[in-house]
Formats: structure tokens, sequence, C-alpha cells
């Protein structure tokens, strides 16, 4: 366990935990956005809010995959589970996410649809070869961290000549999200993001450089590991103390500027970009999504199959959206615990263990409400 | 009377049916393995006398795939599922019975080992199984082979152990490593595709029950945490009793192999299932010479006290983390891994 255990030491981390708060200035506030869901469940599986003073105000964003898909594209893989051709496969945390008419992947497929959850998309080829009368369909989400899988599966699907495999492309592209934030930074302001650890590997650390010419917002990549997280916001603290921002990397063990070239390569090859695409909470955001390259549309779900344009049914009173963007903490949902919990849950935000109201519902229900403020 | 192809041959729909075949199966199959006074008298049920005592009942049903594992397979486990179900009752378990679902087609070979197992099994508890039942589903209906055991045991005179006795200031103590057994389950999945050397604790915990019995007489209550882990075991717990629960996560003991498996899958081994293991709740005075009882013990060696009930009206199993810091360790959402028991 080395490489973990080291990045979990509870000397050390109390040891940075105290360069924190000497280094925190009284009568200002840290406003810092952890923009992955893999950073906020950290953050409350090690309890570090404990560990920090009360200026730093730990926000949640959006990098929650299955919480910042758009119930139009998950009602779009209800109709595709539901076509007695398809067997859709996806991730498992896809199967509870509730869709229009409180129905869901599970319910789906307790109803007789072929949903099957997958741990690697490349076991995707594998059903495709095994069921030839079958279509097999790959409901793919996440950010750049879960597209090269992805577009390995289209480009060996390709090369084998499936004929009976496609792909439901959702991938979103974490900079589009960080901008739409950021150009929509309202009374509750952000000083600085705490930048993704595995989206960083693909990507690099350099496609965070606009930010700070940008919007004068520092960035500094972490790792999930609880040390990561807190270097990471000594780190930012030290720039906003000094008035700097620039791109830090914390993470360097895993990160590069440059990301992994190789696997940008291969996204290129078989992905392009959607001109808009819609994001739970954050809206219709350009260029921010890919889709699969028109050369392959024989493995483009979208081009394969026809969807009925229903209109999608969101819960009026679920605050996801206003979560999502960093707006609300989610103990201000008027649906938080009560009725929605991790066990029936009615918005996205609530499923995944990344996402924010699972996340403060599992690990921390018990906070009182000025704790939670006060603490993040 | 047909001899039984025992090598290579299968399952057939006419091994349930209740003529001729099922006998061949029983006689050529069954009673040489499990072999007791009972069985062999070849009734429909078994007629015993018991110990004094209050009677304790357990059943419990078996569906694992796959069938076999490292550390048992699912006749091994279906004896020691039932036998812990009692011994948590503080009970001497006494006798077993089985019931067998067979699936059509299923390699008789197999059958052989498993019950092979179950007898052995069987014969370390000092528990012979002494009735039983078996059907045979038409290939397709089936898994290979489901099997419930149920089984009987007598408690102690003066030992009332229950889920609903943990008071405010009680000690919480677990038997050992946590988690083996389901992350065993899920690395021998074969869409994951990757080996741990560590096995399933699939055992029976009787014996240390009764030697903690001995040196623990105010024990409140045991269980053990097969489904959901030590997790969603601590939460019936706190549940039932209607206290709060504050553990260690620095004193868990959780086998190194079983952590890296974790880490790798994204599990959590609080959650993950034990088939050999137990939580005990006693007043917290008693709980050195208990802990001191278990580590001498061969079931209980690496037993570690966790933690400590605490007084809360919600009720909250909540965790002291590595770090320092703190989190409510919540019930099992949704389901970690499909048929682990």
């Amino acid at each position: 366990m080395k490489y973990i255990d080291e990045f979990r030491d509870g000397d050390k981390a109390r040891h940075i935990a105290r360069l924190i708060h000497q280094q925190v200035r009284g009568g200002r506030s840290y406003r810092l956005m952890e923009f992955c869901g893999g950073h906020t469940h950290a953050i409350f599986r090690d309890g570090l809010v404990d560990l920090l003073p009360q200026e730093i105000e730990l926000i949640h964003g959006p990098g929650c995959p299955v919480c910042v898909l758009p119930m139009a594209r998950l009602d779009m893989a209800i109709e595709l589970a539901q076509n007695p051709q398809v067997i859709l496969c996806t991730y498992g945390d896809m199967l509870r996410v509730p869709a229009s008419g409180g129905t869901s992947l599970l319910k789906v497929r307790a109803e007789g649809g072929d949903v099957r959850m997958v741990y690697s998309p490349l076991d995707v080829l594998a059903l495709a070869r095994d069921n030839p009368e079958r279509q097999v369909v790959f409901f793919a989400i996440g950010f750049e961290t879960t597209t090269p899988p992805t577009a390995l599966v289209l480009r060996q699907a390709d090369q084998l000549g499936f004929t009976n495999l496609s792909i439901f492309c959702n991938h979103v592209l974490t900079p589009a999200a960080m901008h739409a934030i950021l150009s929509d930074d309202g009374p509750r302001h952000l000083d600085g993001f705490i930048g993704p650890a595995h989206v960083s590997t693909v990507i690099g650390s350099q496609a965070y450089q606009v930010f700070p010419e940008q919007y004068k917002k520092p960035v500094v990549i972490a790792g999930f590991e609880p040390l990561d997280v807190l270097q990471a916001i000594l780190l930012l603290v030290r720039q906003l103390n000094a008035g700097r921002a620039e791109v830090e990397n914390e993470f360097t063990r895993a990160v590069t500027p440059q990301g992994n070239l190789k696997a940008r390569q291969l996204m290129d090859e078989v992905f392009t970009l959607r001109d808009r695409f819609e994001w739970r909470g954050l809206g219709s955001l350009p260029r921010s999504a890919l889709r699969v390259r028109p050369e392959l549309a024989h493995l483009d779900a979208e081009e394969r199959f026809t969807f009925s344009a229903g209109q999608s049914r969101e819960n009026k009173a679920c605050e996801c959206p206003a979560v999502l963007r960093g707006l609300k903490r989610p103990s201000e949902c008027p649906l938080f615990g009560n009725p929605c919990s991790p066990e029936n849950p009615l918005g996205s935000c609530m499923v995944s263990s990344e996402g924010a109201c699972a996340a403060y519902y599992s690990y921390g229900r018990n906070r009182t409400q000025e704790q939670r403020l006060a603490r993040g | 009377m047909a001899t039984l192809d025992i090598k290579k041959g299968r399952v057939e729909m006419i091994h349930g049916s209740g003529g001729r075949a099922s006998q061949d199966l029983l006689e050529q199959l069954f009673l040489p393995l499990l072999d007791n006074p009972w069985l062999n008298q070849r009734n429909d049920q078994a007629v015993f006398d018991l110990p004094p005592g209050r009677v304790v009942m357990a059943t419990d049903g078996h569906v694992v795939s796959p069938l076999f594992f490292p550390g048992g397979d699912i006749g091994s486990l279906a004896v020691h599922g039932t036998l812990n179900d009692l011994a948590m009752a503080g009970a001497r378990p006494c006798y077993l019975s089985a019931g067998f679902i067979l699936e059509e087609g299923f390699p008789l070979a197999d059958l052989h080992r498993l019950v092979a197992s179950m007898a052995e099994a069987a014969r370390k508890a000092g528990t012979p199984i002494v009735t039983g039942d078996t059907k045979v589903v038409e290939k397709g209906k089936g898994d290979g082979v489901f099997i419930t055991t149920s089984g009987v045991g007598v408690v102690p005179e003066g030992c009332r152990l229950s889920g609903d006795q943990a008071r405010p200031g009680d000690a919480i103590l677990v038997s050992g490593s946590i988690g083996d057994h389901g992350v065993t389950l899920l690395s021998l999945r074969e869409s994951l595709g990757f080996e741990t050397e560590i096995c399933s604790d699939s055992q029976a915990l009787h014996r240390l029950v009764e030697v903690m019995l001995e040196v623990s007489p105010g024990l409140r209550g045991l269980r053990d945490p097969t489904r959901g882990g030590l997790a969603t075991c601590l939460n019936e717990l706190a549940q039932q009793s209607g206290v709060g629960m504050q553990i260690d996560e620095r004193q868990l003991p959780v086998r190194e192999t079983v952590r890296a498996a974790c880490e790798f899958l994204g599990l959590d081994p609080l959650y993950s299932a034990n088939e050999g293991k137990l939580v005990a709740i006693c007043p917290a005075k008693e709980a050195p010479a208990l802990l001191q009882a278990m580590r001498g013990h061969p079931q209980g060696e690496e037993a570690a006290i966790i933690g400590q009930v605490t007084r809360d009206p919600q009720n909250l199993v909540q965790m002291q983390t590595r770090l320092g810091g703190q989190r409510i360790i919540d019930w099992l959402q949704g389901d970690q891994l499909p048929r682990i028991c």
C-alpha cells in the first residue's frame, strides 16, 4: 500500500493542517471549490473539515459525472433500455439515478429491460461478441477520465467490424464547466479551485492556465488522498495571501503539463466537439461535450436509434442545479434528508458517492446547520 | 439400483422425482458423506433429544456465486452460516438440516465435492446434518445449486444475548480482520479478472462464543457482520438498542490485501461481507478480559476493541478517522456486490 498510506499519514496531515491554521488571515474567508466529486468524497470520508480553520470554506463543485447529466439524456438511455433488441451497459452509479416519472435504469431492468453494469467499457466488446443477435449499447458518461476507455472501445469496435455495438456518448469536458462557474460568479464568489486529479492526468496542468489569466483565480491540481487535498488547500491559501493567481500542480506524481498525449490523440481520433450540450445545473454550454465522429456514425447510438422527443420532468423542488453551481449547500435543499436520501434519491446529487448531497447525508448529516455553514 | 457416475455424471430431473433415482442419489452420494445415525435411518425427519436449556432455531439460504472460492465453498458456507446464527444467541449448536435446490445438468463431481465439504464442516463443528431434502429444477432455472440450512441449538441457563441490550458506555469488539469474504468473492468475478492472496474467512464461531461467555458474564449481544459488512451490523445494533456508536478507524483490523483490493475497486472494507467474524458488545469493565480471551482463541487472534456505545437519539454510528476527523458510518446503500453468500 505504498503510495497510498504515505498520503494518509495522520501526523503529516495534522502538520499540514497546523500550517494552514498559521497561514490563514482572520477576518477574511477562503472560498475554495473542489471541482471533483472524488475530492468531495475524500473530504467527507476522512473528516478533513474537522482539521481546517473556520476561515476555509469548501464548496463542492460539479465534477460528479452522474450528477451533471441532464434528465433528458437519461430518459434517452431509458428508452434504449426499454427496446427489447438492446442490451444497455453502463457504470453502476448510473443505475439508480432518477429519470422522468420516477423511473430509473434499475426499475427498467426489474420490468424486463436488459441493463448490465460494467466495470470496464472493454467488457462491452465481449458482450457484443457473445450476443450477435442483440444490439449492445454502451451508455458512456463522465469527464476526461472515463473518455479514453470509451475511445478505445470505439476504435476496437471499428477495427473488428462490429455491427451490433454502439456508443451513446455523454462525455463532457471539465474546463468548459469551470468557465461556466467562473463566468457567472455571483454573490457567493469563489477564491480558487482545488483542481481535478484523474481528469488532469489526461488533459494536463496546462489546460487550466486560462483560469488565472482570464479570471484571476488560482488552481491547484490535487490527488484524491487526504494529504493531497490538505496540501492543495495550503498552496491555495498561500497564493491568495500573496495575491497570486497561478496553476500549481500538487499531483506531480501523476499529472504532467501536457497530460496523457496518447489518450488525447485517441480521443481526437474518435470524438468531435458538440456545438452545445445541456448540463444539469449549468445549463447549455458551448463546446462542452463530445460526440462520436461522423466517420464512425455506424457506432453512434444517436445515429442508429431514433428517440421520441418526450418532455423530461425534473422534480421542481430539487436544488441539485444550485448545489452543482456551488450556490447552495445540500442541506439548504427542502428535499434534503426527507424525502430525498441515498435510499430514495430524488435528485442526481444524492445518488453517487461522489455527489455532494450523498456525501453530506452519508457522512455528515448530524452536523448542525451552523457547523455546516462555518466549516464546509 | 443404478450406479451413479460421480466422476462424469450430471444431475438429471429424475434425481428430484422422489423415485428410485432420488434414492440412488441419497444412498450413493449424500448418506456416505454425511453419515450419521439420524440420516441413516432414512426417515423424512429426524427425532432427537436436546440438552436442557432454551432452544434456539435459525435458518439461512445460500446462493453464492461462484460456488467454490479460496477459503471455502457453498457447502461449508451453508454450514457455517447457520451455525453462526445460532452461536450469536450464545447457543451450543446441536443439529442441522439441509435443503438443496439443484439445477439439471449440475456435475455430480461438484455436488460430491461440496457435500463432502459440508460434511467436514459439520463434523468439525460437532453438529450433524440429521435431515434434508433435494429438489431438481430445469436447466436455466437455477444456478448450479442453492442450499438452505436450518439448525437448532441450546442456550445455557441465564444467557440472554440480544442485539437490543447495548448501553451507553459499553465496549464494541470485533473478532478479527474485516471484509475478507466479500473482497475474495469479488476478486473472483470473471469480469474483474484479478487475483489476490486473500481468502474467505468462512468459519464456525460457536467455540469462540463459548469462551467469551465464560469470561464476560455481562456480555450484552453478538452479531456476525455478514452482508452489508461491519457498518451495517453496527447500525442494526445501534437502532435495535436505541443508542449511538463511536468507533476508531485506527483500531479496525483490515488485512493489507483487502485494503489494496478495496482501493483498486473503490470499495469500503466496512461494507464488505464477513462469514467468520463477530461483533460483541459488553460492559466496558469486562472488555479487557474479553479481548484477552478472544485473542487466546484461534478464531479471535486478531480481535480488537474498536469503539464504544454512546447516547444518541439519532442512533448514528460515527467514526473518528485516522486523520482525527469525524464522520458518520451509514447503512449500506444499494448493493455493493451481488450474491456473496
